[in-house]
């Protein structure tokens, strides 16, 4: 390390940064994720307040989760990827056994069940999945030449099967859909021969049919309305219609701040949590919905730039897929919110008020700084 | 350090590598999906901004029609016939209830609740458009209304609603006049401008309600609000308030009609008074009447069904729609009608013997007079006064059907009078056209005496007797009874006087000729043996009247009638005609007491009641009273 140096634009060399970029790297944090974070932060606050009829209690919780959220990811940070890659089977046969707990108490309680009550909290196993699934997926792969055979490949499905499956019984399709994605994330960057991916898509396709049998009834409601909200404007397809109006009524500067007619008028459903984004466009238009994406790409392209840099498999894996995972949940919830996808339940990630989903970004967060942070020192 | 060395057993510059290359694709992934959402976000925010920002303002804004104040009804002197109350009704809006049964049953518990108000809210459920509120029960009382609002947590759906209804304080007294608004029909809808009627849920049935529907109901206002999802309003944006509709005066007295429903006690009729100078119609009755605020919520069936199906039929307005014979009211217009023919002198008499035979009848039948014994030698006047069937069966027979007929319809008999109010009847006078025409039959001489003592095919309406009692008073001057006396603007407060209509009047009749038919109705009531002399003793006034008995059966040749014998229903109509004062009439009246019996006797001081009233202002009393 050089103490003389003055260059601390480099965020790739910090050995020789000074200042405050040695004491972020002192205690693992990274500044620009964690600077885009915080305004990330601030922007969800300011729209939450709009979408929650100005009520500053529905604020000051979000507030608390926000701030047990980024202690989440600090603490994380601090954790060595080495610890993490030696956790990552506990963590995820914990996981699954939650998992498994849960839907037998689901089944006891009747109804959807997606909670373990631990006497102090309540604590949901599909979000730790969130994190354990592409961690057990990069440990695996990481400990064998890539790109992995046939038959690890095969137990890699099954790794991403089985807490898929849980999940989605729950029933949890928006949760069960990023568990998918991130273990799915894990073994593309991994180099899956292109061969597997198209015959996977082939699979998936025509096993559609199952899938939809599978479904449960409002699951299968949501797919039909999403083909055609006009079919039940009062029912189901009612989200999707006012909060393309909201949207669509924004233009490009907006309404203004707490002037958004579709919120303050409750003709936007769960506008505080998962249907924000129209709350947003609504008020802000098209110029705050590309400031928004811009954040939002900005977090993505950090994320992959920590993975393109992180020196072993472990750790790239996992940082790839918990950046990809980030984007998509992105991407689903503005293409639900927007009309373009079906309505799951995926929340407007560090925007959206409520869920424990917060404290699981943040978790990742905290495990892309630990990777970025201890890298080892060439040189 | 040692641990991580082991993985490069492997070849870490190759993964690495690929490792970066996968990671390039996902970057250009990421990006076109990112591109994908601004494309959506674009088509939505630029492209369709104004196709969205019209649905918005679509869903925030709403335009709600306001209904216009109904204008109150008043009679000549300013008594409230009909007016305008607060009223509470309990609705509900079905989407918002979780268990329809376990809100009816705690709302039973709660207020008074009837299975034919359960039942038909049940038949509304079926036929409604969504998040539409449904009427359960009208005219919650105070105690209903703060025993709901108590219990509102446990019963989601259910409103409360403040409208004005419509309420007849003296009611049973105006109720064939002023008649009574109901809710709006199916079959109303069809007929009306639905734009108008956008917000009101009252329209008027019958009776002056109906007649002057256009000026009551008002001109419909509306707002624009700003209202949320629910449909609660937020703000007011703008307000165009509605026209409230004109307050009528009618020309009716409400202390005359009183009194007349005191005067008829138990039986049924009609009767009707105008002043004969400008149609104004000051007194409408038909006995029994009803209470027309029941039919302002809707009545359940069985009630209405009780109604409609009583023997009395008390829905039933025999002033405009009841058609009885009019016996001998008709004959001071035969009278005249022989007169002005020629056909006889006013004081040439006849011999009454009692009964009459046509001169080339061969059976030799007889037509009897009322009086066995016979009035002996009988001029016209007498035969009015005294109502000799004999002398107009003669006069009629030289008379003939067809010129009876003409006569009679140049008084208006026979027709509608053209009054402000729906359902009147027309009425018969038969002539040898008419006969052919409903029988196919030819005429009979014999019919000829028998109508011409207002039997046979003769009928005429309680409106039509009054009618022509005016226009004998005004010496053939007709015109058009009104209900209706002002229309006021209640902003303005302007009054609009409704100007006397008058009538092709009875043309070419010799004044002497009037003199001599009013002089003899006058010997009616002040004549020595005037039919209803009873009724003229003591009078303060001079009055000409006439009286008829009309035959509800006929009564062979040869029996007798004994009116102790017969059923009530079979008794004779009474009826009496009658104008007053004499020198310068001011009211007209006639009077139909059903199965009452003799006209002087029953019918006449009836009339002399309501004259006294008006003509003397005795019982300026308080004789209001219900």
């Amino acid at each position: 390390m050089n103490p003389y140096s003055s260059n601390n634009l480099d965020f790739g060399d910090e050995h020789r940064l000074g200042g405050r970029g040695r004491f972020l790297q002192r205690i693992h944090l990274d500044g620009p994720l964690l600077f885009a974070l915080l305004l990330l932060a601030s922007i969800g606050l300011i729209v939450i307040y709009s979408a929650g009829s100005q009520d500053s209690g529905l604020m000051l919780r979000q507030i608390i989760r926000l701030i047990l959220g980024f202690i989440m990811m600090v603490a994380i940070a601090q954790i060595h990827p080495r610890t993490l890659s030696h956790w990552a089977p506990w963590i995820f046969a914990a996981g699954i056994l939650m998992l498994v707990l849960v839907l037998v108490l689901g089944e006891v309680g009747k109804g959807a069940q997606r909670w373990l009550n631990l006497g102090l909290f309540r604590f949901q196993p599909s979000e730790l999945m969130k994190l354990a699934l592409p961690m057990m997926i990069a440990y695996y792969l990481g400990s064998t030449p890539l790109p992995p055979r046939k038959l690890r490949l095969l137990a890699c499905s099954l790794l991403v099967i089985i807490p898929t499956f849980l999940v989605a019984k729950q029933p949890d399709l928006g949760t069960a859909l990023l568990i998918a994605s991130s273990g799915i994330f894990g073994l593309f960057l991994a180099g899956i021969r292109w061969r597997l991916i198209v015959s996977m898509f082939i699979l998936m396709a025509a096993s559609a049919p199952f899938a939809w049998n599978m479904m449960h009834d409002y699951q299968q409601r949501r797919v039909l309305t999403f083909i055609n909200p006009e079919t039940d404007p009062l029912g189901a397809g009612y989200h999707i219609i006012q909060s393309t109006i909201a949207i669509g009524s924004g233009g490009v500067y907006g309404k203004g701040w707490l002037n958004g007619t579709q919120s303050h008028l409750d003709f936007l459903p769960e506008r505080s949590t998962d249907f924000i984004f129209a709350v947003l466009s609504e008020e802000f238009g098209l110029i705050g919905v590309l400031l928004l994406l811009s954040i939002y790409l900005f977090i993505t392209a950090r994320g992959l730039m920590i993975a393109s840099q992180a020196q072993d498999t472990f750790t790239r894996l996992l940082a790839g897929s918990l950046t990809l995972t980030f984007f998509v949940y992105i991407f689903v919830n503005i293409g639900m919110v927007s009309g373009l996808l079906p309505v799951v339940g995926v929340p407007l990630p560090l925007i959206s008020y409520g869920g424990t989903s917060v404290v699981t970004i943040m978790a990742s967060f905290g495990i892309l700084m630990s990777i970025k942070t201890n890298r080892k020192l060439v040189g | 350090m040692a641990k991580l060395d082991s993985f490069t057993l492997k070849d870490p510059i190759r993964e690495s590598l690929m490792f970066n290359r996968r990671l390039m694709i996902t970057v250009v992934v990421v990006i076109i999906l990112t591109l994908i959402l601004l494309g959506r976000l674009f088509l939505l925010q630029v492209i369709n901004n104004t196709h969205y920002t019209t649905l918005s303002e679509k869903n925030r804004v709403n335009i709600l029609p306001i209904a216009p104040t109904r204008g109150m009804i008043y009679d000549r002197n300013g008594v409230l016939i009909a007016h305008n109350v607060p009223s509470f009704i309990l609705q509900i809006v079905a989407e918002r209830v979780e268990n329809m049964e376990a809100t009816l049953s705690l709302l039973k518990q709660l207020i008074t609740l009837s299975d034919a108000e359960i039942k038909r809210f049940k038949r509304k459920l079926h036929r409604k458009r969504k998040f539409v509120s449904i009427p359960l029960r009208y005219r919650l009382s105070d105690t209903e209304v703060a025993r709901i609002a108590v219990n509102q947590y446990r019963l989601p759906g259910v409103q409360i609603k403040a409208e004005l209804s419509r309420h007849y304080p003296i009611g049973k007294l105006m109720a064939h006049v002023a008649g009574y608004v109901g809710r709006i029909s199916e079959a109303d809808l069809r007929q009306l401008d639905t734009s108008e009627y956008r917000a009101s849920s009252h329209i008027g049935k019958v009776g002056v309600e109906k007649f002057y529907e256009n000026i009551l109901h008002g001109k419909i206002g509306f707002q624009r609000v700003e209202s949320n999802a629910q449909g609660r309003i937020i703000k007011v944006l703008e307000r165009n308030l509605p026209t409230p509709g004109q307050t009528l005066y009618l020309n009716i007295d409400a202390n005359l009609q009183a009194i007349a429903y005191k005067a008829f006690g138990e039986d049924n009729g009609a009767l009707m008074a105008m002043d004969p100078e400008t149609g104004a119609v000051l007194a409408m009755i038909s006995v029994p009447s009803y209470d027309p605020n029941i039919f302002v919520h809707g009545l359940a069936s069985e009630d209405f069904n009780k109604l409609r199906k009583s023997p009395h039929r008390p829905l039933f307005n025999r002033a405009l729609r009841g058609q009885y014979p009019p016996g001998s009211t008709l004959k001071p217009l035969l009278g005249l009608a022989g007169l002005e023919l020629d056909e006889l002198q006013a004081y040439k008499p006849i011999d009454c013997k009692g009964w009459y035979v046509l001169d080339d009848d061969v059976d030799q039948r007889r037509y009897r007079d009322w009086k066995k014994t016979g009035h002996g030698s009988t001029n016209l006047i007498d035969a009015i006064a005294e109502s000799c069937d004999i002398y107009f069966y003669d006069l009629s027979y030289k008379l003939g059907i067809d010129r009876i007929h003409q006569y009679l319809s140049a008084f208006g008999l026979g027709n509608k009078t053209g009054i402000d109010m729906e359902g009147e009847l027309k009425g018969i006078i038969p002539n040898k056209d008419w006969k052919r025409r409903h029988y196919n039959e030819m005429w009979y001489p014999g019919e000829t005496l028998i109508n011409g003592i207002g039997q046979g095919f003769m009928l005429t309406t309680p409106l039509q007797l009054t009618s022509f009692t005016a226009t004998l008073s005004q010496a053939g001057k007709r015109v058009k009874p009104v209900i209706l006396k002002a229309t006021q603007d209640p902003k303005t407060g302007l009054i609009q006087t409704i100007k006397p209509q008058p009538l092709p009047s009875v043309h070419q009749i010799n004044v002497n000729n009037w003199e001599t038919i009013l002089g003899a109705m006058r010997k009616v009531v002040h004549g020595a043996k005037g039919s209803a002399r009873g009724m003229g003793y003591g009078l303060k006034y001079k009055m000409a009247g006439k009286t008829g008995t009309a035959q509800v059966f006929g009564i062979k040749e040869g029996e007798q009638y004994k009116k102790e014998e017969l059923k009530k229903k079979l008794h004779d109509h009474a009826l009496f005609v009658a104008f007053a004062p004499y020198e310068k009439p001011r009211i007209a009246i006639a009077v139909v007491v059903e199965n009452g019996g003799g006209g002087g006797s029953v019918a006449a001081p009836i009339a002399r009641k309501i004259m006294d009233h008006y003509l003397l202002g005795k019982g300026n009393e308080p004789v209001l009273v219900k």
